[in-house]
């Protein structure tokens, strides 16, 4: 995968999460040569799953990754951020339940259905939230304040107050391996989303619109686009990714919690779309760039579970590393580091240089 | 340093990169006069002005002030405030969400202790002395705009000011607004306070003035009392034309001649920023819009192209009947536009050139009919080579390009779409006068392919080159229509200075 994403793109905006995550791998490999060996193991409802640290790094990260595909849009095209992606998650999980729990049996008729409902419920939510940031002009952060603080609180009442069990073969497979095909169902989950954006960008201009919007949204109104409708659709396309993050969530809990279902997930997928080298004030993007912070993030919470710290303290490790992975992309280093890298180059690196590191 | 000069600033030099933005530049202001400080955009006003409050470090020159002593030393604002100059700007710069009196003396305290009482009974004093209709304890924001600029102008003669500087005051007051303030002006310069005005408002220089120093392209025209110098006299200083000159002016390339066929009309057409005006351009026609910047003439471009929110008129494209309320309309009906604020309104700066190049085509052809790569890569190619732009790769984010290239990526932008009628606002301002030269022969040979022009610029023998008809417009009327032997730059003038609202 790592090698299409150099090719395409070139390596730019990407160098640093490949070398991150680079360093986490090989990090790991020294740590515990073991680290990567994949199993075959048989679960609860009697399926051949794959097991090992890697299968459940991308499993995990799911969730992550698909909202932050949508972060990324939303990001890019209005220069600010969603924090209420966790709340609004939670909703749709609540909506998904709530709806299943209507028929009298879960088949793929009522599936389908209680995912359309998932997904006009979250469209619903992040239109209001698309309306406040591209008509009322209020940055995405406040007018999404009000979702993150209270969102929790309805999906809690839409399931009547309590955390309400689903169990059904289908919800199995969704939540964690379809019988008979040994990849965890989430991961799937991710490829479709991806594939279904990827196809968005074919077909339509929106990576082109989007990001003139985000660069310079005066002068793309001049040029014909519509800014108000960009921002919503971004917001649109990221209630979207929101149901699917929720569903998969509750699927694989096999019950609506609203005090863990994607929790602090806004400020994850935030941080996978900054880790992506995408830039937080609008412009241009990498969906790419994101779904690599999303497993970078992941990866480091699994390293730490591996070694054995106390996961009350993960907390903390990780927000080290992941200070030193931005500070690492950060404008003012990156152009010390190329300094640094030109001085070494021509002719030798003299002392005084080494000022210039940090 | 003259008797009853006030401020004294002689030879001053400043440069940036790539120009010099003032070259020995002599500047006198005597005690209770108003003084009109006055030249075209980027004829070195503001620098001047910066130079004097400290904002801007003078590379050569001296500046003396009456009670100083020997050269007056200004590094920073803090200092022009202690030197006794004080500067109320375009916007307004105290705080809305304070009360009057709060605004007056805030930050001007070197005492620990605010005693709130003192200062209102101060403000109080100081407002009915100076005849502001003003309450000290009325917050800011309830103060009409008029009021506001009183307000800041209170606090700046508080602090013992003895040059007022007062840049472009009058550009969001009313005429009733403006008559207050100039009375104000008028009371001040009676205390002995040496004011500098800067306006583009030709009328209000002559309403209150007593002289005027005139600079051009940085550089120091001359000062002249104001009833030595007719209206007429100043705009052919501010363009720097002498005005028996400018019979002679000759002509470069062929003028196109117009068709008959009415391209675009506009009938009592208006914008939010905008009067109604009314406008109609034939097929191979290339006319523009003329006047002092300010006087609306980018505004009634931009009501055209629906850049502005469009309040009322009606308009024909090819004779029929058509609603333009936002750009994509205009685009549609086979309009472009190249605004005047290349970098606000024009370029995508990180996007690269190929991408700003096929941008308004792209946008054409709709949301779910993206371009194939490999056109993209043919037109930005065709383009590339037919303007000649210099960039390094198409990949090149075309805010790395230098200011003329990226005015020629807009225009392929626009041409890429092969529209009836292009509106260039300000196409040649700040590029090489290479370029310049390129842009108005394109212009020209557009016109030659039956394309419609209206073409602004700031420079008026650019105008007069390329156009064959001008619209004249002052105070956002249009004040008068130009064609054949009346294109030259004395009925131009005259026309600036004197002419009849429509």
């Amino acid at each position: 995968m790592n090698k299409r994403i150099i090719k395409k793109g070139g390596v730019g905006q990407l160098l640093i999460p490949l070398v991150a995550l680079a360093i986490l791998l090989i990090f790991n490999l020294i740590r515990d040569p073991g680290f990567y060996s994949i199993g075959v193991a048989v679960n609860n409802s009697g399926n051949k799953v794959l097991t090992g640290n890697i299968i459940s790094i991308i499993d995990s990260a799911s969730e992550l990754a698909i909202i932050a595909m949508g972060m990324t849009l939303v990001t890019a095209a209005c220069g600010g951020q969603d924090i209420s992606v966790g709340a609004v998650g939670t909703i749709a999980g609540s909506i998904f339940v709530k709806t299943l729990k209507a028929f009298p049996d879960i088949n793929f008729g009522t599936l389908i259905l209680a995912i359309l409902a998932c997904c006009l419920v979250t469209i619903l939510f992040k239109s209001f939230n698309g309306a406040l940031v591209a008509v009322f002009k209020i940055q995405p952060m406040i007018a999404t304040l009000i979702l993150f603080s209270c969102g929790r609180s309805i999906a809690y009442w839409i399931v009547g107050s309590a955390t309400p069990q689903i169990d059904s073969p289908i919800i199995n497979s969704m939540g964690m391996t379809i019988p008979g095909i040994p990849i965890p169902t989430p991961i799937f989950g991710v490829v479709l989303v991806g594939l279904i954006l990827t196809l968005i960008f074919r077909l339509t201009t929106l990576r082109l619109y989007t990001e003139s919007v985000g660069v310079n949204q005066g002068a793309a109104r001049l040029n014909g686009i519509n800014p108000v409708g960009i921002k919503m659709l971004s917001f649109v396309i990221l209630g979207i990714c929101v149901a699917v993050a929720g569903i998969i969530g509750t699927c694989r809990m096999g019950q609506v919690s609203h005090k863990t279902l994607l929790i602090d997930i806004e400020m994850d997928a935030i941080l996978a779309v900054a880790i992506g080298g995408n830039n937080l004030g609008g412009g241009r993007f990498k969906i790419s760039g994101s779904i690599l912070g999303a497993y970078i993030i992941q990866m480091l919470t699994t390293t730490l579970l591996a070694m054995r710290v106390d996961p009350v303290n993960i907390k903390a490790y990780k927000a080290i590393v992941i200070i030193i992975i931005v500070m690492a992309g950060s404008p003012v280093v990156k152009q010390k580091l190329t300094a640094l890298w030109h001085r070494i180059r021509s002719g030798g690196l003299k002392p005084a240089s080494a000022k210039g590191v940090n | 340093m003259q008797g009853d000069a006030v401020l004294t600033m002689r030879g001053i030099c400043k440069s940036f990169p790539g120009t010099k933005a003032l070259n020995h530049v002599d500047f006198t202001l005597r005690k209770g006069e108003i003084h009109a400080l006055m030249g075209e955009n980027g004829a070195g006003k503001s620098t001047l002005i910066k130079v004097l409050t400290g904002v801007y470090e003078k590379e050569e020159g001296s500046i003396h002030i009456e009670g100083i002593e020997g050269e007056a030393h200004i590094h920073s604002p803090q200092d022009a405030q202690n030197a006794g100059i004080s500067t109320v700007y375009q916007e307004i710069t105290l705080c809305p969400n304070l009360t009057v009196a709060e605004n007056m003396f805030i930050g001007r305290d070197e005492e620990m202790v605010v005693h709130w009482k003192d200062y209102e009974k101060k403000a109080a004093a100081i407002l009915n002395n100076l005849g502001i209709p003003a309450r000290p304890r009325q917050e800011l924001s309830s103060c009409s705009l008029a009021v506001q600029q009183m307000v800041a102008i209170a606090r700046a003669v508080d602090m013992n000011c003895k040059v007022l500087i007062l840049d472009e005051p009058t550009s969001s007051l009313d005429e009733k607004e403006v008559e207050m303030l100039f009375g104000l002006m008028r009371d001040l310069k009676n205390r002995g306070v040496g004011i500098v005005f800067v306006t583009h408002f030709l009328e209000q220089v002559y309403a209150v003035s007593d002289r005027i120093t005139v600079l051009r392209n940085g550089e120091l025209v001359g000062e002249y009392p104001v009833q030595e110098l007719p209206q007429v006299e100043l705009v052919a200083k501010m363009m720097g034309k002498d005005l028996n000159d400018m019979a002679q002016l000759e002509q470069l390339g062929q003028k196109s001649v117009p068709g008959e066929e009415t391209v675009y009309e506009a009938e009592r057409l208006s914008s939010s920023d905008s009067k109604p005006f009314n406008f109609r351009i034939r097929k191979g026609e290339v006319n523009g819009f003329t006047g002092l910047l300010g006087s609306g003439r980018s505004e009634s471009v931009r009501a055209i192209f629906g850049a502005d929110r469009v309040t009322g008129g009606r308009v024909k494209v090819h004779g029929k009947e058509v609603k333009i309320a936002k750009p994509h309309d205009a685009m549609k009906n086979g309009i472009g536009y190249l605004p005047e604020d290349r970098k606000r309104d024009g370029i995508i700066a990180d996007l690269s050139v190929r991408d700003n190049i096929i941008l308004a085509m792209q946008v054409m052809k709709g949301f779910f009919h993206p371009m194939r790569r490999s056109d993209m890569e043919k037109f930005a190619d065709e383009y590339v080579k037919a303007l000649s732009i210099k960039t390094a790769s198409k990949d090149t984010p075309v805010g790395s390009l230098s200011g003329g290239n990226q005015q020629k990526v807009i225009l392929a932008r626009w041409l890429l779409t092969h529209p009836d009628y292009l509106i260039l606002d300000e196409p040649t301002r700040g590029i090489d006068v290479g370029t310049k030269l390129e842009i108005q022969k394109l212009v020209l040979k557009l016109a030659e392919e039956n394309m419609s022009v209206t073409f602004i610029s700031s420079e008026i023998e650019e105008m007069l080159r390329t156009c064959s008809r001008l619209i004249v417009m002052r105070d956002r009327n249009i004040v008068g229509e130009l064609t054949g032997d009346e294109l030259t730059q004395a009925h131009v003038m005259k026309t600036i200075a004197g002419g009849v609202r429509q």
